[in-house]
């Protein structure tokens, strides 16, 4: 008996010990290709929402840490700084609405620090299929009409849907998402406004996505 | 007929995971609102399961009978774990289309069910292709699902292949007709339930209709033999 135990106790070790190897080693093979892909995807992304002629440095490499009850949440944001010849020209940030029809909505704002918006998108959602998801990008170029709007104060009245006074398009049957988004987007460039005097003691993202 | 074939026919229609043996089907419900994705995850299933009954195939020597199942499940977790980061490494586009749904195939029971039933007591190329005749029996069963779903739900065909596919897959978006509001029943979870309820019921009339046939026939034949003696 305790042989038998002895024996499959061991089998099972060998077995646990080769398994856990081969997983070992393919993560290690893989790693620095998933690691590229992240980064590449990620500044894709970026280039969507802060035109690459308007800077010259890596955005991947200007990460800065951000927190304002602006961004939606207490969290911290990750910050891309757009720099041009050393001076900072726009930003694009990680930002949250918090008020979407089922739970948060993730965007990425890029704007200049005048108050113009240089690009959005959304990068996470859990709004209903076929309503609220027409912000995302593949399913509708809402989203884009975003681009080169001006925010000129908090108070600004044209930033809302039309249903409530404002400049941009709601969705048949869904009218909280968008509204979540216009709201999200213009707390998010009304902070972005108020950037450049804390640019110098933003706290770095630290260990970069990217080798 | 052949061994091979009787696995490829058992796999497709006799003993279609999906329809037969209903196993798998949380991945199965979650995953089928559109082709692609049915298309996405049905590949990856095949795939694994082709790989974890060929592992398991050619460690049957090795692996005593009575701690089988905690082996097959860690030989299982490793399979899904290696294709999972190289799809992520090298198919970065299906990986996000497909996201949380490759783990989910550790959860799907056909492939600690095969490793079981087949696996553990044949040769190495017969329970790959067992494998993969069941996971292609699983493919065509999400793929019509998925086809059902999204003609239902969007009006489309292939929308979004480009992301699982490449760019040259836009061609093959097709748009069935036009919604203006999708038909939100058949996109969420309740309406694959239903859809699978369908085909469920498609199959046992096909395969009732099949017997019918095969008993008039071999009733005439015995009727014909009879006149003839």
């Amino acid at each position: 008996m305790l042989t038998i135990m002895r024996k499959h106790g061991i089998t099972l070790a060998i077995f646990a010990a080769f398994c856990t190897a081969l997983t070992a080693a393919v993560h290690a093979l893989t790693e620095p290709t998933i690691n590229q892909q992240a980064a590449s995807q990620q500044r894709q992304l970026l280039d969507q929402v802060i035109p690459p002629a308007l800077h010259d440095n890596d955005l991947l490499d200007e990460c800065y840490w951000v927190s304002n009850a602006a961004l939606g949440n207490e969290h911290p944001h990750r910050l891309y700084l757009a720099r041009n010849q050393g001076r900072p020209v726009a930003a694009a940030v990680e930002s949250t609405a918090p008020d979407g029809y089922s739970g948060s909505i993730q965007l990425l704002v890029g704007a200049d620090f005048a108050g113009n918006v240089l690009g959005t998108r959304v990068t996470e959602h859990h709004e209903t299929p076929g309503l609220g998801d027409k912000i995302e990008l593949r399913i509708s170029n809402w989203i884009t009409g975003f681009t080169g709007k001006h925010v000129a104060s908090d108070r600004d009245a044209t930033w809302a849907v039309k249903k409530d006074g404002g400049q941009f398009d709601q969705f048949t049957g869904a009218t909280i998402t968008p509204r979540a988004v216009v709201n999200g987007v213009k707390r998010t460039v009304g902070y972005l406004k108020t950037l450049p005097e804390d640019i110098k003691h933003l706290p770095q993202c630290g260990e970069q996505q990217h080798e | 007929m052949s061994e091979a074939g009787r696995l490829l026919r058992q796999g497709l229609w006799g003993n279609n995971s999906s329809l037969v043996q209903l196993l798998g089907l949380c991945p199965l419900l979650a995953v089928s609102n559109t082709v692609t994705n049915a298309l996405g995850l049905g590949l990856a299933t095949t795939l694994v399961l082709t790989c974890t009954n060929g592992a398991i195939s050619a460690l049957r020597r090795w692996v005593p009978a009575e701690i089988r199942i905690p082996i097959y499940v860690m030989i299982i977790a490793s399979v899904v774990s290696t294709v999972q980061m190289l799809i992520n490494a090298y198919a970065f586009g299906l990986y996000q289309s497909l996201g949380i749904f490759i783990p989910l195939i550790v959860t799907n029971c056909i492939v600690i069910g095969r490793a079981e039933a087949y696996a553990s007591s044949h040769p190495v190329a017969l329970s790959a292709l067992d494998g993969f005749s069941m996971g292609l029996g699983s493919t065509c069963a999400l793929l019509v699902l998925g086809a059902l779903r999204e003609i239902l739900g969007n009006g489309t065909l292939f929308d979004g292949a480009d992301r699982l596919l490449g760019g040259w897959a836009k061609i093959l978006r097709i748009e069935v007709f036009h919604l203006d509001a999708p038909f939100l029943l058949a996109m969420l979870p309740p309406g694959a339930f239903i859809g699978l309820g369908f085909m469920l019921a498609g199959k046992y009339v096909i395969d009732q209709r099949v017997k019918a046939r095969r008993q008039r026939l071999a009733s005439a034949a015995l009727i014909a033999t009879g006149e003839r003696t």
